[in-house]
């Protein structure tokens, strides 16, 4: 049962991934691509990891996703017309980095490590996540938050008001 | 034998059955009162105003939404030709399908006992229960900000821009608030909040039999943080400025008509009741109460409807500066020290 979600899922995601790189029009893309994170949600919860489904749609599909959407909609960007030709230099990037996923794959798959150690099926409760997390990567936990404070000062001063002009900066 | 808690494992054709019987009673129940809110809200406002509200069709004009539904469902469905037509027809359902889906974990009654099982009155209960609530409330947004863009019309897109803003503001404090409840709580099910709101209140032993240790009591400021950013997450008034009628004529749903207009309309009742239940259930005990469960549960989600429409009749709109002020600057901090507060409170009482 699992199993065939599994699949089922995951062919999901992968079809609104690609579809969400090959639109044209931003919005769009923008759809598909919460599509791909419910999937991805949904296969976390299939997994055993509820609370991590439960933040992939709050975080990724609430908050960000709906961001994206607002910044294109002040925008207004037309969908682009033409594609200005496939330079050398734009598909470096896309080629290593496909190459890069397949290697590993092969890997997976050559030497099977799921296979060989056999992973234990385990449901995270959200009491085992949050023990987990804050006391074996508490230390990681606090500088990926100060991570974040630093963003959010940044953020801060560049969008700051110059009070002395009265516009803004 | 002692009864045990019915499961798909014990007894998979009991379970199938009950499981449906219990999502057509929701589903039925919330389309009643989303049907029927509509006209409490047109009578409770002409009775503040004076007037007498819908009167002619049935007796005190209690036929007056059928008669709605059925002139929305004849209307013609109009399509802009220049809107973008997936989205367009979309939106609606986007928005009203995550309002319905979220009344899926929220407890309407205790526990009923059918031979040797026990039902719970709840359709299911996740173990992230709040959690699911909070993301069905992000994947609301889509369908109103979707409505505005894919319409393609000024009006909309400004609704829509209004609305994404105000409702990613707002949530923020809805679920910090919940952080709050689910310290004391200990546990992200909505059956386990309702259970850990069951013991004695204060430990005081001469109030009512029924009333219990709800965390209205220990947890006023929140309770009000939630109640308004669930108004404002809903956009209904004072927060309805998505689709504002003096300056935007109708926001997000202008170019709408027929059963789409009415499934925004529908959306917008089903959110109430989803606001009223959920506050409901974390703050006043669920269906904790002098009566039967369902039936308790019931009055205090109508309380909420009748504060919810009794705000609208009373309270101008706020202007969409003070909203954000409102959202940032007051609610936030409030919400980020009530957590500080719980904490050390919780703290200090171990």
């Amino acid at each position: 049962m699992a199993t065939v979600l599994f699949y089922i899922l995951s062919a999901i995601a992968l079809t609104a991934t690609l579809l969400c790189v090959t639109r044209r029009n931003p919005v769009h893309a923008i759809i598909y691509l919460v599509h791909a994170f419910f999937a991805l949600a949904l296969l976390f919860y299939v997994l055993g990891a509820p609370l991590v489904a439960a933040w992939e749609v709050i975080i990724y599909a609430g908050a960000i996703m709906v961001l994206f959407m607002f910044i294109i909609m002040m925008l207004e960007l037309a969908p682009s017309q033409e594609l200005q030709g496939l330079v050398w230099s734009r598909l470096l990037p896309v080629v290593l980095l496909s190459l890069t996923v397949l290697g590993a794959t092969f890997a997976i798959i050559a030497f099977d490590p799921g296979g060989v150690d056999g992973i234990p099926v385990y449901f995270a409760t959200p009491r085992d996540f949050g023990y987990t997390l804050f006391k074996e990567y508490a230390l990681a936990v606090e500088v990926v938050s100060f991570q974040l404070l630093f963003a959010a000062v940044g953020g801060y001063y560049v969008g700051r008001t110059d009070k002395k002009k009265g516009g803004r900066k | 034998m002692t009864p045990e808690m019915l499961s798909l494992s014990n007894s998979p054709l009991l379970f199938v059955v009950a499981m449906i019987v219990k999502i057509l009673v929701v589903f039925g129940v919330t389309m009643g009162i989303v049907a029927y809110a509509t006209y409490a809200e047109r009578k409770i406002i002409g009775r503040m105003q004076t007037r007498l509200g819908p009167m002619e069709t049935g007796w005190y004009g209690l036929l007056q939404p059928i008669a709605d539904g059925i002139k929305l469902f004849f209307k013609e469905d109009i399509i802009p030709s220049e809107a973008s037509k997936l989205p367009f027809i979309l939106a609606p359902m986007m928005i009203l399908v995550p309002a319905l889906i979220t009344m899926a974990v929220v407890p309407f009654g205790g526990d009923i006992t059918i031979g040797q099982y026990i039902i719970p009155l709840q359709i299911t209960d996740l173990n992230i229960g709040i959690l699911f609530i909070l993301a069905m409330a992000g994947l609301g947004i889509y369908g109103i900000t979707l409505a505005g863009w894919a319409s393609n019309s000024k009006y909309s897109l400004i609704g829509g821009i209004r609305s994404a803003a105000q409702m990613v503001s707002y949530e923020l404090t809805a679920g910090l608030v919940i952080v709050a409840i689910f310290m004391m709580s200990e546990t992200l099910s909505l059956r386990g909040i309702v259970a850990a709101q069951m013991e004695p209140l204060w430990g005081a032993a001469s109030l009512p039999h029924w009333m219990h240790n709800w965390y209205i009591f220990s947890q006023p400021l929140a309770f009000v943080l939630f109640m308004f950013s669930g108004m404002a997450e809903v956009n209904r008034t004072p927060f309805d400025l998505p689709e504002a009628e003096t300056e935007l004529v109708s926001g997000f749903c202008t170019e709408y008509s027929s059963m789409k207009y009415a499934m925004f309309f529908m959306a917008e009742y089903a959110n109430m009741i989803v606001i009223a239940a959920i506050t409901s259930t974390l703050f006043l005990g669920g269906w904790d109460g002098p009566f039967y469960g369902p039936i308790n549960f019931l009055i205090k989600v109508f309380g909420f409807m009748f504060f919810f429409i009794w705000v609208r009749a009373t309270w101008p709109r706020v202007r969409y500066d003070q909203l954000m002020f409102m959202g940032w600057k007051i609610f936030l901090p409030l919400s980020l020290a009530n957590i500080v507060v719980t904490a050390v409170a919780i703290l200090a009482l171990q």
